[in-house]
């Protein structure tokens, strides 16, 4: 079980590194940034008390070690949340690593809270794919549905990567299950979109590079409707 | 080795004059045995046409359609229905079962056609029943089954005896999320069993099951997908930013 958390945590991880991350939107956005230390402490500590070596331990083993966190990192981010209230420890152990921790009904509930906080809801500031695709429809000599095309059978080609992973899990693997599903559903947003801009571009044609469609542009295959229609 | 389905330079051509629609221009396509390949395209991009010709339920205006080597427009029209009954197996969004048959005589009902005798034919298709996960259904009819339940019983029916070809046109359009990938999965694992599939689809979830996604655009092969890395590689550790 141990093996099958750490594969889907490791996933999550990586899927904001991936080499196909030069799309750079939220979902990339929220996963390259850093998960909360602080949160992922607490959670820890909700199935019962433990030493800051041993949090130190199995926060790496279950990111697969791919999220490498230095032992004084952890005891740093214990000291905050003891002084927040979120933790108690066990003075008994006095100072260093023979020092229990235990989350308080505050920190329970921190935890509670931020499970539930809208994780990335927020306006992209930009979608690198949407600049691409505009800017694609300015730029002499390009057919903007070829951009369309590079991107949607890179998109089909991710997705086929994700689904191989799902069809080669276990049944019970509910986790690396919904990982995938997440990622599947949101490259098929973006395969969506591509078709919707294909479609929108072929009844409204884009206008060309300089302004004022067929005016400023003299080879054929720039007439409007004629870049989008084969 | 021979592919199990090879359109060669395949044009289709509705309509005469101001009403001819060209639905196919110049199509190449070959599909292996065992491989899966999914069909994607915008309305009116040909999808549906590739499928029809491809099954042989249509002749192209012009080009090849080869079936396991064969090509099917040299025999009469008698024995082309005779081959595509033995060699093809179709499977629709809505089914297409027939309502006054079991589920087992409507999975039979190709082969007895076909002169198998019934004891055999019986059987191969409680295996194909079995491999679909549905032969507890066999004495049930349509309308007692899940739509899920009913695109097993048609997708037995496609795989039923010796079919080479499995063509599936948007089988999971009917279906809700869940159902839509058991489909998939089922009809991935038949076309592992060593039948070549092709399936039309607009739904890049399940199209992204397939081995090979093809790309069709005013009636032409546009792209398709390359084999991608596995999917171990989304394990690995990508480059930090």
């Amino acid at each position: 079980m141990q093996v099958r958390i750490d594969s889907t945590l490791q996933l999550l991880l990586n899927a904001g590194h991936l080499d196909y991350n030069e799309y750079d939107n939220r979902y990339g956005i929220y996963l390259a940034r850093p998960v909360s230390v602080r949160h992922a402490l607490l959670a820890l500590l909700s199935e019962g008390p433990k030493y800051g070596l041993r949090l130190q331990q199995e926060f790496e083993e279950r990111t697969g070690e791919v999220w490498p966190l230095n032992v004084g990192q952890v005891y740093i981010t214990l000291q905050r949340l003891e002084r927040d209230g979120l933790v108690e420890s066990d003075d008994a152990g006095g100072a260093g690593p023979q020092k229990k921790f235990v989350i308080t009904q505050a920190g329970d509930a921190e935890l509670a809270g931020w499970l539930r906080v809208p994780a990335g809801d927020i306006p992209p500031p930009r979608d690198e794919l949407v600049i691409k695709i505009l800017t694609s429809l300015r730029v002499p000599g390009v057919d903007v549905l070829d951009i369309l095309q590079v991107h949607r059978r890179h998109m089909i080609e991710l997705m086929q990567r994700y689904w191989r992973l799902k069809a080669q899990a276990a049944e019970d693997d509910i986790g690396l299950a919904l990982v995938a599903d997440a990622e599947l559903y949101r490259l098929e947003g973006v395969v969506r979109w591509l078709d919707a801009a294909q479609a929108r571009l072929k009844l409204h044609p884009a206008p060309g590079p300089a302004g004022p469609p067929a005016a400023a542009v003299s080879e054929p295959a720039r007439r409007p409707g004629a870049g989008v229609q084969r | 080795m021979t592919a199990t389905l090879e359109l060669r330079e395949v044009s289709k051509v509705y309509g005469t004059g101001s009403a001819k629609v060209q639905a196919l221009q110049q199509v190449s396509l070959s599909v292996d045995a065992g491989e899966l390949v999914a069909i994607m395209g915008p309305s009116g991009s040909g999808k549906s046409s590739l499928l029809t010709i491809a099954g042989s339920l249509e002749e192209p205006t012009s080009g090849q359609v080869l079936i396991g080597g064969t090509d099917l427009s040299g025999y009469s029209a008698n024995d082309q229905a005779k081959l595509r009954r033995r060699l093809i197996g179709y499977v629709f969004q809505d089914f297409n079962l027939l309502a006054g048959l079991t589920v087992a005589e409507n999975v039979t009902l190709p082969l007895e056609l076909d002169g198998v005798g019934m004891k055999a034919a019986r059987s191969m298709g409680m295996k194909a029943l079995s491999e679909l996960g549905i032969a507890e259904r066999a004495g049930r009819f349509p309308d007692e089954l899940s739509g899920g339940e009913r695109q097993r019983v048609a997708i037995a029916r496609a795989v039923v005896g010796d079919r080479q070809l499995l063509l599936a046109d948007e089988p999971t359009g009917a279906l809700d999320s869940v159902n839509g990938e058991a489909i998939m999965r089922l009809l991935l694992a038949a076309c592992q069993r060593g039948v070549a599939g092709v399936i039309v689809t607009h739904d890049a979830q399940f199209a992204s099951c397939a081995d090979r996604v093809v790309f069709l655009r005013d009636g032409r092969v546009i792209d398709q997908t390359r084999t991608p890395p596995g999917p171990e590689s989304l394990l690995t550790p990508g480059p930090r930013q």
